[in-house]
């Protein structure tokens, strides 16, 4: 079966000569469809690097990046960026949402941008809104709207319509731990439906609802956890 | 963790058997830590002994058929034990930290790698308990209450960890290249709930 996102022997080189940065070294990683990877590493590292470069949004200094198979570097400008729009959804810990736009407005933006009409879009929107519990939050504004509700709608936003791969950086930011733990909850029940998704964070909490870890650390991945040999192989803590 | 004073909690609610104490025991620490019947009597007998439970049962035959209530005394030891912190003043000889302490002192160990096999394990572990969690956490508040104590408690290892790695590679310069640790199954336990056994 073909991975839905893999990048190959992945370098990211920022300027060049004494001060170059080698962002990326060698990565090389494949999520399968439905699976949950994170990527844990100090900061500094090349998280943001890694999802960036996965995501289309950079383009690698050497090695290739597939999506669905596909290797970015032959696709065209505009197919990239209806790849981009279409099948990737991104939660950043920064640019969330928009200001100007309600949070139905947020969800529904993509879709419209990708040239669904607007009363489809709508309808879509509200699915996905209603997914993450936040349905009722549909007509307020970003700053009308709690940290945790927030998250939610930047989550519903990456993954309405048919998207098939969540990149997600720090996405819990500076929430309280009950509501971080919503956002992965909703990122997880996402990839039940067999979305595959990448979540970078520092934070081992977080990172524990994942298939897999994966840690980073100056650029390269150096190691991984492994999913246990067998469920016989558990023992209960004894009593104290 | 005091059996003890969990015996006494029951007992608040009202008079119990030492069955259904056992029962109620596991189901409400979430099932994380298993106890046995004879434990359980052992402990009824001190309590007994102490005066903070006293027993209304046909003699000494058939402990199953005892009914337990918990006295005046015993409602005061259970407050006075609820409000009084546990004894944290001295730090414990903590497995982890020895363990980085001594790596970094033992020849053609890399104490980097030493940290990163400890740091993939805490991560299983969460791993493990977060799935638990998010099977069948929804509707079990003291299951989840109990494994996001797990949860913090292994997180603060790893966040040791990682001040650990970042102080030493400052300390050493020639640390800086990254380890590559070997990946390998687990070959450690995890945790599973016992509920099963019933
Ligand atoms: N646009 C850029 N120009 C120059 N250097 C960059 C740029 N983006 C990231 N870097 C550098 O690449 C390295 C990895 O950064 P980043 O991927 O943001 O790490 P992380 O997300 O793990 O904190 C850092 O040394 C950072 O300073
Ligand atoms: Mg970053």
């Amino acid at each position: 079966m073909t991975a839905a996102l893999e990048l190959h022997d992945v370098f990211k080189t920022f300027g060049d000569g004494p001060t170059a940065v080698h962002a990326l070294r060698d990565v090389s990683l494949s999520v399968a469809a439905g699976e949950l990877v994170a990527v844990m590493g100090p900061s500094g590292s090349g998280k943001t690097t890694l999802l960036t470069i996965a995501g289309g949004l950079e383009d690698p200094t050497s090695g290739e990046v597939f999506v669905d198979g596909e290797p970015t570097s032959k696709m065209s400008r505009g197919h990239k960026s209806q790849l981009r729009r279409r099948s990737i959804g991104y939660v950043f810990q920064d640019y969330n949402l928009l200001a100007g736009l309600s949070a139905l407005e947020n969800v529904s933006l993509p879709l419209e941008l990708d040239g669904v009409s607007s009363k489809p879009a709508r309808i879509k929107a509200q699915a996905a809104l209603d997914n993450f519990s936040v349905l009722d939050k549909a007509d307020k504004f970003p700053d009308e709207l709690s940290g945790g509700e927030r998250q939610r709608v930047a989550i519903a936003r990456a993954t309405v319509g048919e998207r098939q791969l969540i990149l997600a950086d720090e996405p819990s930011g500076a929430l309280d731990s009950v509501n971080a733990e919503s956002v992965m909850r909703a990122i997880h029940d996402a990839c039940k439906q067999g979305v595959a998704a990448v979540v970078v964070t520092h934070d081992a909490k977080l990172a524990s609802w994942a298939d897999r870890v994966v840690f980073i650390r100056d650029g390269k991945i150096m190691d991984e956890t492994h999913p246990p040999s067998s469920p016989e192989a558990f023992v209960a803590h004894p009593a104290q | 963790m005091s059996v003890r004073h969990a015996l006494l909690a029951l007992l608040s609610e009202g008079p119990k058997y030492g069955l259904q104490l056992r029962n109620e025991f596991e189901a409400k620490t979430g099932d994380v830590w298993p106890l046995n019947v004879g434990q359980v009597y052992t402990t009824l007998q001190r309590l007994e002994r102490d005066g903070l439970v006293v027993s209304d049962g046909e003699g000494e035959e058939a402990g199953a058929q005892k009914d337990f209530r918990i006295t005046e005394l015993g409602e005061r030891e259970l407050e006075t034990w609820l409000r009084t912190p546990p004894d944290l003043s001295a730090p414990p000889r903590d497995e982890v930290v020895m363990k980085v302490l001594i790596a970094m002192s033992v020849r053609g160990v890399e104490v980097r790698e030493v940290i990163q096999d400890h740091r993939r394990y805490m991560v299983e572990l969460m791993q493990e308990w977060t799935r638990l969690k998010s099977h069948d956490g929804r509707d079990d508040l003291n299951f989840a209450l109990v494994v996001d104590a797990e949860l913090f408690r292994l997180d603060a290892v790893i966040r040791w960890l990682d001040a650990a790695d970042g102080r030493i590679a400052r300390f050493d310069p020639e640390a800086d290249a990254p380890a590559t640790a070997t990946p390998r199954a687990m070959p450690y336990p995890l945790p599973r709930r016992t509920a099963v056994r019933r």
